[in-house]
């Protein structure tokens, strides 16, 4: 069975032919880099979903009242974006695309341990996706819980939530292939010589990563289990007239759903880490400490579940000891961000538009953690909980921190995915719109949520009227910005100026390999000599 | 055929098999880790009603299912053993006992189940919900799950435990490449390792 | 990577472990039974842990494999312990 199959070395992954014809050469391709582009695009199918239910919300804000939509239409709409973007976009977001592309690559191997598996997982993706797609199509009604499906509403609600559910769940278990595959490719496929402490800092990101989606996923797992069976069945559970205690499903939804956001920020630090050095030429300051804390975060950010919950009537010692262990999280984030400056400082750095991408994230990414720290403490939280306060502080995490870190990378290894270099001036025009439109549309969030506007309304008191203008507005700015962003790497993909095999300078393994990478990557699997070294400038 | 993108390295990797099969295996111990979770919080806060709901579960047949996994368990780490021994007929032999066990186990937890229901006692049935109280509905709700969800890892791990079977006989499963039944076998002991503290939880309590 | 040896259990090692499991599944019946109040719990995880390593350790190879998969198994029930522990930290004190 094992065929010597000779797999020519100058042919590059897009141009292969192998046994299957057309789309099939791709969705049953075990590719690590096919897998990757094939989660890129259909990330991005689901992502249009997501941004058009997000702008459909802001058009709805733009003024006091019933603009576009009744309440139990906005409820839907906040419920299916939040579902689409937590569950399909910024969880598997890093992992799944540059995680598949570039962990092989840059720990000189040739793919992942499980190719099969890693094709699974993205069939999986797409089985959940469909079925969360199914919910808002057929049924009576769209689900309209909020992302979280909090109990009791969750199962006493009449709209279609068991697919949504189900989607979920078979969303996890994609999740999990894909950290389970990370793990055993980390642990056994290192290019001889590379050490664990010679492994570049992307790689150990999605090591601490792979771990939380190992260990949390399943958690959620059953907790939505326990959820469908309880609509189903009514066993109990989480109902309070059988006995059942609603917090103790805000607990298990939350074991899981606060580690994930840690699944979500960790790769985007590990990119981070990646081009701030590439773009300073300089050696990464702090390499250990970068990595304790990355495990220091992934360690703890495991403990910290409860501060979202510090209005559902959970035990004093419960509320200061989850107050405590989040304020625990901020240290190793900010060392992380310590490294970065030090790193820049001194170094010869190249304003390119990877660069820019990663100074807005640290920058995006402070005012998402001091806000943080706000929610964090006890008596600050109890007043803004539930606010549009919360709502800025998590977009400015999650999708500043996500995003900005993603549209970093996919500009930092675009040459080395497509072998083609983007046009940079559209490329900066769609950074600016972007970066100004992120920030007009949730910096008036925070005023909001400290004015007192809460979240999941489709309607506001009057005087909330001028900052919810300005924020709709920036939705607008922002969505243009993406535009140019899609369009400009589509057509660049295809008629972009022929890439170098280094245009940054990088000292990775992946910049050694040509553009795009052949279907093997490596013609020889490299060596790891004692002075070579990520980041050896 | 399968392998034209495959990491062209010639051996193949029993350790990295053997790793991914474990963190498969943490997977599955959170997932239940999960209904531990709730019933501890639950057993807390309704400890009497926990108590008279258990008297309800017959302590002999949660004995004997015990004994039996014990013995399955036995049987099919005997199997890797004999594999390596490249004894074929006895790893046949003892994987078959271990899949036969597996069913008597099922059989026996079909009649358990089965004098619940005929006592009227499932999840969200009248009698549950009109005259027991809030704590006894949900040890019985909790006792459906995770005995319905650790039967269902017995049914799959039957179905890995035949694979492995047929690959043994064809012989794509052997000394040298042992993977598939070392992986069914932990798996195997997993569902083992679950029953052992479902036991105590459910039947043990007085 | 060179071969790693495999270590091949002898049969009669895996019926002395099922003799000592069911003499533990029996001592688990008997603690419960002596009356311990609130304890019999206790002593009845106590006997279920001491087989669950048991059957990790010899059944599932522990022993003999490299120390990095003990570390992991040490590592995931550690977080599961604690796990429940901060649970706790809301149920007991409410």
């Amino acid at each position: 069975m094992q065929t010597a199959t000779h797999i020519p070395h100058d042919v590059n992954y897009l141009d292969y032919k192998g046994k299957y014809k057309g789309i099939f050469a791709w969705i049953f391709s075990t590719d690590h880099k096919r897998i990757a582009l094939l989660y890129m695009y259909s990330m991005l199918v689901m992502f249009v979903f997501g941004v058009v239910l997000g702008l459909a919300m802001k058009l709805e804000l733009i003024a006091p009242g019933r603009t576009i939509m009744g309440p139990q239409t906005y409820n839907s709409v906040f419920t299916v974006h939040g579902v689409i973007m937590i569950f399909m976009i910024v969880i598997p977001g890093l992992p799944a695309v540059f995680g598949n592309f570039m962990l092989p690559i840059m720990i000189g191997a040739k793919d992942v341990a499980f190719p099969k598996v890693n094709l699974l997982s993205w069939y999986f993706y797409v089985a959940g996706a469909f079925l969360v797609i199914a919910s808002v199509l057929f049924g009576n009604g769209t689900p309209d819980t909020g992302w979280t499906f909090y109990a009791p509403y969750s199962f006493k609600t009449g709209t279609n939530l068991l697919p949504a559910i189900f989607g979920a769940f078979i969303l996890g278990f994609s999740s999990i292939l894909t950290g389970l595959n990370f793990i055993v490719t980390i642990h056994r496929m290192r290019a001889p010589g590379m050490t664990w402490f010679k492994m570049p800092l992307f790689p150990w990101s999605l090591y601490g990563t792979a771990w939380i989606q190992l260990l949390a996923t399943p958690v959620v797992g059953i907790t939505l289990v326990l959820v469908a069976l309880e609509r189903i069945f009514g066993i109990g559970v989480f109902d309070p007239a059988l006995g059942g205690d609603p917090v103790l499903y805000q607990h298990l939804f939350w074991i899981y759903s606060h580690p994930a956001v840690y699944v979500m920020i960790l790769p985007a630090m590990g990119a981070i880490s990646e081009i701030i050095p590439t773009f300073s030429q300089k050696h990464i300051f702090g390499y250990k400490a970068i990595i304790a804390s990355t495990l220091g975060i992934a360690f703890v950010g495991y403990f910290v579940w409860g501060h979202h919950m510090f209005t559902s009537g959970m035990s004093g010692t419960a509320q200061y000891t989850f107050s405590v262990l989040t304020f625990l999280v901020a240290i190793p984030s900010a060392i992380k961000v310590f490294n970065w400056i030090s790193t820049m400082h001194k170094g010869s750095i190249n304003p390119d538009i990877p660069f820019l991408w990663a100074v807005t994230f640290i920058f995006v990414f402070m005012i998402g953690g001091f806000s943080g720290l706000v929610l964090g403490a006890l008596a600050t939280n109890v007043y803004v909980h539930d606010t549009a306060f919360v709502v800025a502080h998590f977009h400015f995490i999650v999708f500043g921190g996500v995003g900005f870190a993603f549209f970093g990378a996919i500009h930092y290894w675009f040459p080395k995915m497509f072998g083609r270099m983007y046009d940079k001036a559209w490329a900066k025009m769609g950074w600016a719109f972007f970066t100004v439109g992120f920030l007009t549309l949730y910096s008036p969030m925070f005023y909001l949520g400290m004015m007192g506007m809460p979240r999941r309304y489709y309607d506001y008191l009057p005087e909330f009227h001028a900052a919810n203008i300005l924020s709709s507005l920036g939705s607008w700015v922002m969505t243009f910005g993406l535009l140019i962003i899609v369009i400009n790497l589509f057509r660049s993909a295809k008629i972009g100026a022929v890439a170098e095999i280094n245009p940054w300078n990088g000292k990775t393994l992946e910049w050694t390999v040509p553009s795009p990478p052949p279907v093997e990557n490596f013609d020889e699997i490299p060596v790891y000599g004692e002075k070579d070294g990520p980041y050896e400038y | 055929m399968e392998h034209v993108t495959q990491h062209s390295d010639p051996h193949y990797d029993q350790e990295a098999s053997k790793l991914g099969m474990w963190l498969f295996i943490f997977t599955e111990l959170l997932l239940f880790g999960g209904l531990f979770i709730v019933y501890s919080i639950y057993r807390f806060l309704n400890p009497e009603a926990f108590q008279l709901a258990g008297n309800e579960l017959n302590p002999v047949i949660g004995t004997i299912n015990t004994i039996i996994l014990l013995v399955s368990s036995m049987t099919i780490a005997m199997a890797t053993s004999s594999l390596q021994k490249k004894n074929k007929g006895l790893t046949i032999l003892l994987l078959e006992i271990t899949i036969m066990l597996a069913l008597v186990f099922l059989i026996n937890k079909y009649f358990e189940w089965g004098v619940k229901f005929d006592h009227g006692i499932w999840p969200g049935s009248q009698h549950l919900i009109n005259d027991m109280s809030k704590g006894e509905i949900l040890f019985f709700g909790l006792y459906f799950v995770m005995t319905g969800l650790h039967a269902l890892h017995i049914i799959i791990g039957m179905i890995i435990i035949i694979v492995a079977l047929k690959r043994v006989q064809k012989g794509t499963v052997h000394a040298d490449r042992p993977s598939l039944l070392e992986n069914a076998g932990l798996y195997w002991h997993l569902v083992d390792l679950i029953w052992i503290f479902l036991f105590p939880l459910f039947y043990l309590i007085h | 990577m060179e071969k790693e040896k495999h270590h091949i259990v002898p049969y009669k090692v895996y019926i002395y472990i099922l003799v000592a499991l069911i003499a533990l599944t029996f001592g688990s019946i008997g603690i419960v039974h002596l009356n311990l109040g609130g304890y019999s719990v206790l002593g009845a995880l106590v006997f279920s842990t001491v087989k669950s390593i048991i059957v990790l350790a010899i059944f599932m190879h522990l022993k003999f494999d490299q120390p990095f998969l003990r570390i992991m198994v040490g590592f995931v029930a550690l977080v599961f312990s604690a796990v429940i522990f901060i649970t706790f930290l809301d149920y007991y004190f409410r």
